[in-house]
């Protein structure tokens, strides 16, 4: 059993977002860089199924050499080695390229990424393999258990979630409570410095979108406070003043 | 070359907002001097189908396969890239969901196309094609110059407000071949709360945190929502608690809403819950804590015991 486990670095989630360079560069100064969310549940499971049934995960990540520190956390979590394809993982459609060449050479039984990043939040890199490499996709995946080759997955729809069953190989996006996310140990730090972390060149140089520039959100407006004696006002000031209802 | 929307049914009507998506199609289409169609798969009465002409369309392409009655990503993916083709289409719409989502991303992959997920604004067409979208979870913009010959746009809920016109849409049977490959997912079963209003399509939401102390306290926030025709929310200690369902949970690693109005109950305001709710229109707090932190993101506040104000607030909708 192959596993092969995506992974993005991004800006904590605690991260205040600004730009410099006249809006069109993030400001990385000060910002702490996380494995994504959704990314962490991925692995984290990966690393249960390893440990049920003997699995090799191998982490991927699309990025400059900057995204070190969070490819080497994964491998302290738990996974076997590692990838990173180096270039500035700037759209969807190039990232998946670079993820469905790796995996059309190594062929992994389950490729598993995040629900979505969470600096694009895009949602889709793991459609767009799914389709590069003819095999299905499945989101938001919130239960993964595996029987033989048969994936039983539970996935959450609008308003609820659905039992699904389908054959390896696929593609998922994970969420929660699909595993509780893993901190690593000291040992897993220690041996995660020798596991082999290989860097290769990107294929293809397709970028369907650029960002010509950022914004930031304008500021909300002053809160008004409504003394709790008096808490139906708020619902006339939502009717007469927000108009809202 | 008319612009395409992709459109869903919700129990045989057209959702909410696959109308907004219908309309901010028919609009690009107008920037670009071509008309709009949409594209629905799943079974529907053709008056309901031809509403479609209400929101701008003038066409809509019924995939009336019957393999198509359960909502498949995959297998509508080939279906709208096979309306794309036959239209000539350069830009397709849709509205996010977690059905768009998946069918988006499989279309992306088909036809090379140039995405922007969470597209918030019309476009830009005077020079390129440049469309606005929510980034970082809703804490910034980013203008993306969508180079493809072919774009995709998945518009946010409340990108645009629909104006109704007295018009229907010619609706033509669609019947592409379907391919076997896309039906590889079986589903074994499917629970949903029905008659619920969907919390992705709300106007309005209430959602409470762990303020409300336990899942034994949640009729003081169901009776508000039933009052205002809100859907309930939650933060993400009460779903992990087991308080409420997954599909409830708001913010950073849930779901991302922007609804008219946000009521948040006993929630302190994290920046990671913030993050899936900050795009609402009206953001109201109710907190016992006068030091919480929402209410620095809020529009109106209220310093209190959510017991004793929620429901004098359903009593207060009641009356209006
Ligand atoms: C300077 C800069 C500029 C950027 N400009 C653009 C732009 O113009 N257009 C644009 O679409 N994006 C842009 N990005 C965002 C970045 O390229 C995204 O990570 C990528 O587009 C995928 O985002 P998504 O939100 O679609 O991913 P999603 O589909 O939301 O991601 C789902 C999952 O796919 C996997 N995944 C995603 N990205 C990677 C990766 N790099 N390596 C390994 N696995 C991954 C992860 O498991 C993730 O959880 C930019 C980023 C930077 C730093
Ligand atoms: C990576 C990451 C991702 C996360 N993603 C999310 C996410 O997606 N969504 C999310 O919600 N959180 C998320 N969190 C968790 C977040 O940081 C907070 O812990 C969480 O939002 C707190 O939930 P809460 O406001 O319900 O609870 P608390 O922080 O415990 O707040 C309860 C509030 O209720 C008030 N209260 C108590 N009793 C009453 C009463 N009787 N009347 C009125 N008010 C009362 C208190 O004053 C307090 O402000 C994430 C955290 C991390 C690290």
């Amino acid at each position: 059993m192959k596993i092969l486990v995506c992974v993005t670095s991004v800006p904590d989630t605690t991260t205040k977002i600004t730009f410099t360079d006249n809006n069109t560069k993030l400001n990385k100064a000060g910002v702490t860089f996380i494995t994504g969310p959704y990314d962490d549940y991925a692995l984290a499971r990966a690393v249960e199924l390893k440990e049920k049934t003997g699995a090799t995960i191998t982490v991927l990540n699309v990025g400059e050499a900057d995204s070190e520190p969070v490819i080497r956390k994964c491998l302290a979590i738990g996974a076997d080695d590692a990838i990173r394809v180096n270039a500035e993982p700037t759209d969807a459609y190039f990232v998946a390229e670079q993820i469905a060449a790796i995996a059309k050479e190594n062929s992994y039984d389950l490729i598993l990424m995040g629900r979505e990043s969470i600096d694009y939040n895009g949602g889709q890199v793991h459609g767009i393999v799914g389709e590069m490499l003819g095999i299905p996709s499945i989101s938001p995946v919130m239960l993964l258990d595996l029987d033989g080759d048969t994936a039983k997955i539970t996935r959450e729809i609008e308003g609820g979630k659905e039992s699904l069953e389908a054959k390896l190989p696929l593609v998922l996006g994970c969420q929660e409570p699909i595993a509780e996310w893993k901190i690593p140990n000291m040992r897993g730090i220690m041996t995660a410095r020798t596991k082999p972390l290989k860097v290769v060149e990107p294929t293809g140089t397709d970028k369907l979108s650029t960002v010509a520039s950022y914004e930031l959100p304008a500021p909300r407006g002053a809160v008004k406070m409504i003394p709790a004696d008096a808490a139906e006002t708020l619902i006339q000031l939502l009717h007469t003043e927000a108009k809202v209802i | 070359m008319s612009v395409l929307i992709f459109a869903e049914l919700d129990e045989g009507k057209l959702k909410k907002s696959s109308q907004e998506a219908i309309f901010y199609g028919a609009k690009v289409a107008e920037m670009l001097g071509t008309s709009a169609t949409a594209i629905i798969a799943g079974a529907a009465d053709n008056t309901e189908l031809a509403s479609a002409g209400k929101f701008g369309a003038t066409k809509v392409l019924h995939a009336t396969d019957a393999k198509l009655n359960e909502p498949n990503g995959m297998a509508y993916a080939t279906v709208v890239a096979a309306a794309a083709q036959q239209e000539g289409s350069k830009v397709i719409v849709l509205a996010k969901s977690s059905l768009a989502d998946a069918m988006t991303a499989r279309l992306a992959g088909k036809l090379k196309a140039g995405l922007a997920a969470n597209v918030i604004e019309l476009p830009n067409v005077s020079n390129g094609f440049v469309v606005k979208s929510s980034i970082y979870t809703g804490k910034a913009f980013a203008f993306n110059d969508l180079k493809a010959d072919i774009k995709i746009l998945a518009i946010k809920k409340n990108t645009i407000t629909p104006e109704e016109k007295d018009a229907s849409a010619a609706v033509e049977a669609f019947t592409p071949t379907l391919n076997e490959a896309d039906f590889a997912i079986s589903v074994k079963s499917t629970e949903k709360s029905s008659g619920d209003i969907l919390l992705p399509e709300a106007d309005f939401v209430v959602s409470a945190g762990r303020g409300l102390k336990g899942p034994e306290n949640w009729s003081v926030v169901e009776d508000l929502a039933k009052a205002l025709h809100a859907a309930t929310a939650c933060s993400k200690p009460v779903s992990d608690l087991d308080w409420r369902p997954h599909s409830e949970h708001v913010g950073q690693t849930g779901l991302k809403i922007s609804p008219n109005l946000y009521i948040a109950c006993g929630i302190s305001g994290a920046i990671q819950h913030l993050a899936g709710v900050n795009s609402s229109k009206v953001i109201v707090v109710i907190n016992k804590d006068a030091d919480a932190p929402f209410f620095k993101s809020a529009d109106y506040g209220i310093v209190g015991d959510v017991f004793d104000v929620l429901p004098r607030l359903t009593k207060a909708v009641q009356a209006l």
